[in-house]
């Protein structure tokens, strides 16, 4: 037990470490609030754009999603990291995980988005828009929050499951929670930072699952 | 933009490197073998639990599919592989990768099952059992089949995740598709070969990524 305790809550490693720790989980939530705010708002804007252009710009887009939803996202963080160099663009490793990230969540929202858009009911359009209202007024007041319901539950799983996608920052050296944990374990030969790491994320996240819950209950869909 | 080819779409590199990503690809098909099945059956298990009578036994599994669902699955697999090395346990790589898996895939793939039980009227159950079943084979031939149709969109997108995450496996040094393709990228210096496990996992995914598309769009309707 004296050995366990040692080796995974040492307590002069936990007061050597936590500034580290504490650092990484700055850089984690950083990346993961503009990821979401970014994926979010690009995923929108594909899908509006999606439903205003027309086939020309369907078919380059399904590529597009389609591709950042079957790839997985290491793949597209290896390729970004060590190509784009050799080309001759040298982006940070923060940026590369923003971006990749972001992208991904993008592609994720605008399916989303565009199977809510189209689940309204084709009345709904007709009766909006023969009491006068343009056809920007009833997608605004008329189309989106109707469609609001039937895309925020799954858009929260989505943005959820992407922003633990931050931990992959790691693999290229991002420092951010599980980079400063993994570089401490090796330092102290130790499994105590470890431990801290995965505290930190349990810290991060279960209030975010928790109100993923609570938003999934309150938006959850009533079929009459 | 010639430069842009030559690094992402050099086809003499690709090929070069085939043998090499498709050595990986058996043993991201195995790992595929091994923790989809594992990962479904945990979650029925994880299921059946959290609707058992027991308060404390739904309690304890409700606490663990949180943790588990909070825990990015490339922490859990770190912790798996480097930490239990401290309590005197040393994995293989494929060994740590099943159990930092199962555990994950069980959380994930027992919520979507449990949605799916409940949305299995009371009635079927009480129809079974009136005809003589008895408890377990009514969950078996009445109750399951029918929960995993209705939530048959959500196992076919994790099924996706799941297959989408065995490339963490390279970080434990797994030889998997993409440990393999970025062994090729930095022998060769060149990202073609990473290009072309992306379009393999494409080519492999895209049909299941459609089908989730469109049975989504058919159950908004």
């Amino acid at each position: 037990m004296e050995r366990f305790l040692d080796s995974f809550l040492n307590p002069k490693l936990i007061a050597a470490t936590w500034p580290a720790i504490l650092q990484g989980l700055i850089v984690t939530i950083e990346i993961a609030a503009l990821v979401v705010v970014s994926g979010l708002a690009l995923g929108l804007a594909l899908a509006l754009l999606r439903w205003r252009a027309g086939a020309w710009f369907t078919w380059p887009l399904m590529v597009f999603v389609d591709l950042f939803r079957a790839v997985p996202p290491l793949v597209l963080v290896l390729l970004i990291f060590f190509g784009l160099p050799n080309v001759g663009i040298d982006l940070p490793s923060f940026a590369v995980l923003w971006l990749v990230l972001s992208l991904v969540l993008a592609a994720f929202a605008e399916e989303i988005v565009w199977a809510g858009l189209i689940a309204v009911r084709k009345g709904q359009w007709e009766a909006a828009r023969s009491t006068g209202l343009s056809e920007t007024q009833t997608l605004i007041y008329v189309v989106l929050p109707q469609a609001l319901r039937l895309m925020v539950p799954p858009l929260t799983n989505r943005t959820i499951a992407i922003t633990k996608n931050t931990a992959l920052g790691t693999v290229i050296g991002v420092p951010e929670i599980m980079n400063q944990a993994t570089t401490a374990v090796s330092f102290s030969g130790n499994a105590t930072p470890l431990m801290m790491g995965a505290a930190a994320y349990l810290l991060l996240f279960v209030p975010i699952i928790g109100l993923g819950r609570w938003i999934e209950g309150r938006f959850a869909w009533r079929r009459q | 933009m010639d430069a842009l080819i030559q690094q992402f779409f050099n086809v003499e590199i690709m090929l070069r490197a085939l043998p090499l990503v498709l050595q990986g690809l058996k043993t991201t098909l195995l790992i595929c073998l091994i923790v989809i099945p594992m990962g479904l059956l945990g979650g029925i298990l994880v299921a059946l639990g959290s609707l058992s009578r027991s308060r404390i036994l739904v309690r304890l599994l409700t606490l663990f599919v949180d943790l588990l669902r909070a825990l990015p699955p490339l922490v859990l697999l770190i912790l798996v592989y480097s930490g239990l090395p401290f309590l005197g346990l040393r994995l293989s790589p494929l060994a740590a990768v099943t159990i930092a898996f199962f555990l994950n895939n069980a959380a994930y793939y027992g919520e979507i099952v449990r949605a799916g039980i409940e949305s299995v009227p009371n009635g079927q159950w009480e129809a079974a059992r009136s005809t003589g079943l008895r408890a377990d084979q009514t969950f078996f031939w009445v109750v399951l089949p029918q929960s995993l149709r209705n939530v048959l969109p959500d196992l076919v997108s994790n099924t996706v995740e799941v297959v989408k995450l065995t490339s963490l496996a390279s970080v434990v040094s797994l030889q998997e598709m993409l440990y393999s393709a970025d062994m090729a990228r930095s022998l060769t210096f060149n990202a073609s070969p990473i290009v072309l496990a992306a379009l393999i996992y494409f080519a492999l995914l895209w049909p299941a990524v459609r089908l989730v598309s469109r049975l989504e769009h058919a159950a908004a309707r």
